[in-house]
């Protein structure tokens, strides 16, 4: 089968900095991969890239069979990959219901002016928008506060919104940067159960970083070590987290 | 249910907006007529329409947007100068009055719109201030570039100069339409109250329509989150540009109410001038950056105070600087919030429609 999402070669430079060097990765559609690593590896380097945040000093990334390579931002969320962001960046002063509709708006379309004259056609598109959101809201449990404004959400539930806005992009590829930051343990182990969730319901395929070593060897079925910009395990979970080196770079010598 | 209940929320506030406009036009026209208010204050009304409209077109820019423009008088110029040029020049030709008025806003609101553009185009894709530096810029070129400009109409066309009347050559029958720093003499006074309060209304309904809609929503959360509206495939420029040359085409129609409330317009500091952007700035923060209906009332208090204070003379503008102040502190104090959502007319709508439920 092809992979999903595939990788090859990726480097990224920073003036003398080599932050990234030949990172390389496939995702098979419907995995939930885990990308870990000490701070300072690049993991949050590596999604900006294949966000468009950052354009590769070389290598190339493959999204079902398309190069998608050094594209703006909004393209490659056109072309299916969606993500949440380490430190949040919610629409602070928008509803949590407007905050998934704005994820909504490339699906569910109408000119401005077609919202400034209220023609009938704004009426039906907002009403199935906000059926769609809703429905999205309640796979987080969120919709008891969609009328809340984002900044008043606790912050795990500020986390789960940023969740549901990425799917409401309609994705092929979600990327989670750290879900867990900041989570007790309880909060960890519930996201545990959403993300593994929203992967059967949606049919979602997830790619995240996470310092969490429980959450990762809880729901990963593979994962990529980075250490200081490079790859140092690749493989089956169970396998990469026993290999020496992998002990080493997290635990020393 | 639930749903109905914040559609209503919505449409409620704007229903609130839209009838604070028609009931101060109705008390106003009533006071008019009974002859009680003074001939300094029935003048003021036209300049209030256009103080108001000039809010809330920057505040679709400061507020919903979140870019600061400090030469938002410029727009103003370029709708006052366009359509007062139209007007003067077709005075004989077009004799429908309402006709000729409407083209001349249309021409206004397109003119101030161009530029947004124009502006708009390299600056919006810029992060930072970058907007505030080259609004500021335009409003002083296009202030200052006016009053150099003549321009003179005979039967064979506009003839166009920058150095007198003179060098115009006009033909047998031409009239000058802009004699440089002396503006345009003879523009018809075809704005009035209501024509006002009308524009007003067709500002709000745009702009708090765009708002609560697809495009409102991704201009706002532009403004929360830049990267976060990329990422969801927001198009940054697009929507930047768009509520930009919304916010430049309302403040050229403001521009054409000024033009034609005058029957001499001259490009001056006090009118078009820096000073003139920053009063409409100081408008929409006194308002509440991003409150509509706050600015439309910050902006009547504001226009309405100096002349109300006209008795005290010399003392006029120390008092209205305090008043600015105690505005200031207490508009967004605690208390003051508190009080306001006490015995805020949305809150005796709401319990009014609670009522009607439980019976």
């Amino acid at each position: 089968m092809m992979a999903l999402l595939e990788v090859t070669n990726l480097g990224i430079s920073f003036g003398g900095l080599r932050a990234v060097d030949s990172f390389q990765i496939q995702i098979k559609k419907g995995q939930l991969y885990g990308l870990i690593g000490p701070n300072g590896a690049g993991k949050t380097t590596i999604f900006n890239m294949l966000t468009g945040v950052y354009k590769p000093t070389d290598g190339k990334i493959v999204l079902e069979g398309k190069d998608i390579t050094g594209h703006k931002t909004i393209e490659i969320n056109h072309e299916g990959i969606a993500r949440t962001f380490q430190n949040i960046r919610l629409f602070k002063e928008l509803t949590v219901l407007d905050n998934v509709k704005v994820g909504l708006s490339e699906q569910f379309k109408y000119s401005a002016l077609t919202g400034i004259l209220r023609l009938p056609k704004y009426y039906k598109v907002e009403k199935a928008m906000t059926e769609r959101a809703i429905e999205l809201l309640k796979v987080f449990d969120l919709d008891g506060e969609k009328d809340y404004l984002a900044s008043n959400l606790p912050y795990g539930k500020q986390r789960k919104l940023e969740i549901a806005r990425a799917l409401a992009t309609n994705p092929k590829l979600l990327l989670l940067d750290e879900p867990a930051a900041g989570m007790n343990p309880n909060e960890t182990k519930e996201l545990m159960d959403t993300i593994r969730f929203v992967r059967d319901e949606f049919d979602m395929t997830i790619l995240l970083i996470e310092h969490d070593m429980k959450l990762v060897s809880g729901i990963c079925e593979e994962l990529t070590v980075l250490n200081f910009g490079q790859v140092l395990a690749q493989g089956e979970t169970s396998k990469v987290l026993n290999d020496p080196q992998v002990i080493t770079a997290y635990l020393g010598e | 249910m639930d749903k109905l209940k914040k559609m209503n929320k919505t449409t409620k506030s704007n229903f609130i907006t839209y009838a604070m406009v028609i009931v101060a036009y109705i008390i106003m026209q009533v006071l008019v007529s009974a002859g009680v208010v003074s001939s300094l204050m029935t003048g003021l009304l036209v300049p209030l329409c256009i103080y108001v409209m000039m809010a809330v077109s920057l505040n679709l820019t400061v507020g919903i947007l979140g870019e600061l423009s400090l030469g938002h008088a410029g727009f103003m110029c370029v709708g006052a100068f366009s359509s007062a040029v139209f007007s003067v020049a077709t005075v004989d030709t077009i004799t429908s009055v309402p006709l000729r008025f409407f083209i001349a806003i249309v021409i206004g609101a397109v003119a101030a719109a161009v530029f947004g553009v124009i502006l708009g185009i390299p600056v919006l894709r810029l992060r930072g201030d970058y907007l505030a530096i080259v609004t500021l810029a335009f409003g002083e070129i296009v202030k200052n570039f006016i009053n150099v400009v003549y321009l003179g109409m005979d039967g064979k066309g506009f003839h166009f100069s920058m150095k007198d009347t003179g060098s115009l050559n006009l033909g047998e029958g031409g009239k000058v339409i802009i004699n440089g720093a002396q503006g345009i003499t003879g523009t018809p006074k075809n704005a009035t109250f209501t024509i006002g309060i009308v524009i007003i209304l067709i500002t709000l309904f745009i702009v708090l329509n765009l708002i609560h809609s697809r495009a409102g929503r991704a201009i706002m959360a532009i403004r929360d989150n830049r990267i976060a509206a990329e990422s969801v495939g927001i198009n940054i420029t697009k929507y930047k540009l768009m509520a930009f040359t919304i916010s430049a085409s309302i403040a050229g129609v403001g521009g054409v109410l000024y033009a034609h409330n005058l029957s001499t317009l001259t490009a001056l500091p006090k009118n078009f001038g820096y000073n003139m952007s920053i009063m409409i700035l100081v408008f929409v923060v006194l308002g509440g950056i991003g409150n509509i209906r706050g600015s439309i009332i910050s902006a009547v208090i504001l226009t309405l105070l100096p002349e109300l204070l006209r008795g005290l003379n010399d003392y006029r503008m120390l008092i209205y600087a305090i008043v600015l102040i105690v505005m200031m502190l207490f508009n967004w104090s605690p208390r003051a919030r508190e009080f306001r959502e006490k015995y805020s007319i949305k809150r005796f709508l709401n319990r009014k429609s609670i009522e009607k439920e439980e019976a």
